[in-house]
């Protein structure tokens, strides 16, 4: 059942958990952010001290030297970079207002983040990025204060069937997903342009025509990881209360469907029913490639 | 920038040809510096991030630079076709070092004091000078289409375009298929044009260009190759090979030499090793052909005509290379084995009908290059490298009427220096440059064909923007 008010209050939380926090970066802050910190990633044992020397080499031009986001090529970067102080993070598998997990950073470092200035670092070692995760810890004083949520659980993906796919597009009518992502869920729904993030900056709702990458992965999991612990520091709230696991995976179908440019399972089988194949039809643009790898 | 950094070393019982060879090595000093190193703030501009992201120390690509050049200039963020930037936004790096060399010979040839004839003496010269200039443009026309143009002077604005090329990258969705074609540095994993040395003896690597005393023809290496590039990679970047189909002119443009094609092979591995990092492997091999003759002349014998080069007899190069790094340390270790057809080694025109001299055989040899860093931090590189050439199999051999010493022409080049970089920003680069080296060569002195020692002694101000 549709929780309105359960909704709202989470995009409040959202979006108030990263002020709230970088004022307590202020002047008595509750705890001191700690010098020495461990990540903890698989049979990896990743250590700041190490870390450091990485982070001032790859990642201070952007993120800053206090890894408070202000780095010399910030003003230049959109969306902004990560503040670490704030210790607020859009890729977890944990839930929202919580910290996330080592792998979380772990997996964020290796991935990247698509349609940022953020790029996959898999050209480091394992061992590099474990260190990594460790230093960016020491920026805040919550990585001493508080401990990682505890990861949400994904139940087994239910059988693809048009019915699922069906009720997925009655589930993105219903949560007024369109309102921000558009009815063709190109990221231009009526709330788009009035939208903005942790940092007070213009944010654009996730364009599922454009890419089967979504900032925290390209996985079907990861879509439904998404819905359930939402994109912290941004409008995107989480929908763990909202909504069943089974609707979630109904909804991770249809938007699949939306990438219609981007082959799938669910768009196979979408386009192979008249309904399907006349709106995937409609939405397709043909003859205007540009060369950006972007689909338009 | 680039210009002939063959490393010729030429037997002196002939004085005009010892002549020639020093006035070569001048000539070579004059010039100076060999090296159109590609470090692109352009690049940094357009991602906003620092040099020591892609850099271990620019030039020197670090392997997450080595990702984004296999890559095609790209991050794979979907933000790397030019569409996503300012239209303003053009790719354009300039690259010049002004400095002080010192250049220092033990045995120069000089006329005697009646000027009769010629003797040898040490001969030193020092002052300000300045590098070449590279003009480096470089990166995307679209996503998965890129490419790179650089035109490359002397210190004398005399230009030449030392790489041109377009690339298709990640063809079919596959990292593993990537097609070049241009100008292009082979893919040696020990890059010399990003080489951290920049002496006239070694802004270059000895072992990338050395060919015996007596050859005519000209090969390096080291220098960009015209050709075709079939080159793939795993996504992570840790298994990396390549396969080249290359004009036999040596980089020349306009055809000079014959019509043949080379072939370059090039295949390596990475695999991490705890905290130590990452650590690689591999090896290459390059298989070519050049003429011993002109099918046409113009002019009379040796005015050949361009492009008509016959009588091609084979050369080889292969290598072995390791990469290897314990934390800041790091040391690269290369094992060279070369051999030319005994046409090529005793420079002998392959007419028909024609045979070798007496004792002619293939001249063989094989060489060693150790190249270690310690980089204190980002800003600070210590460099030192040893290389050593040693002739196993001299193209005149015992049987011959004046057979060459089993050592004439074995090489050691010692290097030592630093680079200090007082800022790392994503705008430009700038660094504080040191560098002493020294090569010793044995039989190649201009007069009296006895050991040579050369040694270079810079500093400079080396930037980029």
């Amino acid at each position: 059942m549709l929780n309105i008010k359960k909704i709202c209050l989470n995009v409040a939380v959202t979006l108030i958990l990263p002020v709230a926090a970088m004022a307590q970066g202020g002047d008595q802050p509750a705890a001191k952010p700690s010098k020495h910190m461990e990540s903890h990633i698989g049979n990896l044992t990743g250590h700041s001290e190490a870390g450091a020397q990485l982070y001032y080499r790859y990642c201070w031009g952007c993120h800053g030297a206090r890894g408070n986001g202000d780095g010399e090529n910030a003003p230049y970067v959109t969306p902004q970079p990560r503040n670490f102080v704030a210790a607020t993070f859009k890729c977890r598998s944990t839930p929202t207002g919580t910290l996330p997990l080592d792998s979380d950073l772990f997996n964020t470092l290796t991935r990247g983040f698509n349609f940022t200035n953020m790029p996959s670092w898999a050209a480091l070692t394992a061992q590099q990025r474990a260190d990594l995760v460790a230093f960016i810890k020491t920026f805040s004083a919550r990585w001493v204060a508080e401990k990682p949520g505890d990861p949400i659980p994904i139940p087994p993906e239910p059988k693809l069937t048009v019915e699922s796919i069906k009720h997925g597009g009655e589930l993105f009518q219903k949560l007024e997903c369109w309102k921000c992502h558009g009815q063709e869920g190109r990221g231009d729904g009526p709330s788009a342009s009035t939208l903005t993030d942790s940092n007070d900056q213009p944010i654009r709702p996730f364009n599922f025509a454009s890419s089967n990458r979504s900032k925290c992965g390209r996985t079907n999991q990861d879509l439904y990881r998404i819905f359930m612990t939402g994109v912290d520091g941004t409008p995107m709230p989480s929908f763990a209360d909202v909504v069943k696991p089974e609707d979630a995976w109904d909804l991770v179908h249809y938007l699949r469907t939306l990438q219609v440019n981007n082959a799938s399972p669910e768009l196979a089988l979408w386009a192979g029913t008249k309904e399907g194949a006349a709106i995937i039809n409609a939405k397709k643009v043909e003859n205007t490639y540009t060369g950006s790898g972007v689909n338009p | 920038m680039q210009r002939s950094c063959t490393v010729v070393l030429k037997r002196g019982p002939a004085r005009s040809s010892a002549g020639l060879l020093f006035s070569i090595f001048l000539l070579a000093l004059l010039l100076l510096d060999c090296r159109p190193a590609t470090a692109l703030p352009a690049f940094a501009r357009k991602y906003g991030m620092p040099c020591s992201s892609c850099h271990e120390a620019w030039p020197k690509l670090s392997p997450f630079g080595q990702q984004f050049k296999d890559n095609g200039y790209q991050m794979g963020n979907d933000r790397d076709a030019p569409i996503f930037q300012q239209a303003a936004y053009w790719p354009v790096t300039f690259r010049i070092t002004p400095i002080w060399h010192r250049e220092s010979t033990n045995k120069a040839q000089v006329d005697n004091s009646t000027f009769t004839g010629s003797t040898e003496a040490k001969v030193t010269t020092h002052g300000f000078d300045l590098s070449g200039l590279d003009f480096h443009t470089g990166g995307t026309l679209a996503k998965n289409f890129s490419f790179y143009v650089l035109p490359s002077s002397d210190p004398t604005a005399s230009f030449h375009f030392e790489s041109v090329w377009a690339r298709m990258d990640n063809l079919a969705g596959s990292t593993w298929l990537n097609i070049k074609m241009g100008k292009f540095e082979l893919d040696n994993l020990l890059s010399e044009k990003r080489i951290l040395t920049l002496t006239s003896i070694s802004g270059v690597y000895t072992n990338y260009h050395f060919q015996p005393v007596g050859e005519g023809y000209k090969f390096g290496i080291g220098d960009n190759q015209l050709g075709f590039e079939w080159m793939g990679h795993s996504k992570d970047d840790r298994t990396r090979i390549s396969a080249s189909l290359l004009s036999s002119n040596d980089g020349q443009v306009n055809l000079p030499t014959n019509r043949g094609y080379n072939g370059y092979f090039a295949a390596s591995r990475a695999f991490e090793v705890g905290s130590l990092g990452l650590q690689r492997v591999g090896g290459f091999a390059y298989l070519g052909e050049a003429p011993t003759y002109f099918q046409f002349t113009n002019g009379g014998p040796g005015a050949g005509i361009s492009g008509t080069g016959i009588g091609n007899k084979g050369f080889q190069r292969y290598g072995l290379i390791g990469m290897w790094y314990i934390k800041k340390f790091d040391i690269t270790t290369i094992f060279f084995h070369s051999s030319d057809s005994p046409w090529l080694g005793t420079n002998t025109p392959a007419t028909p009908g024609a045979t070798l001299p007496l004792g002619a055989q293939s001249p063989k040899w094989n060489g060693g290059l150790f190249e270690s860093h310690y980089n204190f931090n980002p800003q600070l590189i210590l460099i030192n490298r040893y290389e050593l050439v040693r002739m196993s199999q001299q193209a005149f051999g015992s049987a011959a009427a004046t057979p060459y010493p089993s050592n004439l022409g074995n090489a050691d080049v010692l290097t030592f220096g630093f680079r200090y970089y007082p800022f790392i920003s994503s705008r430009a680069g700038f660094a504080y440059h040191g560098e002493y080296a020294t090569i010793w060569q044995k039989g190649v002195s201009p007069v009296t064909a006895t050991d040579l020692t050369t040694s270079s002694l810079l500093f400079g101000f080396d930037f980029a923007f």
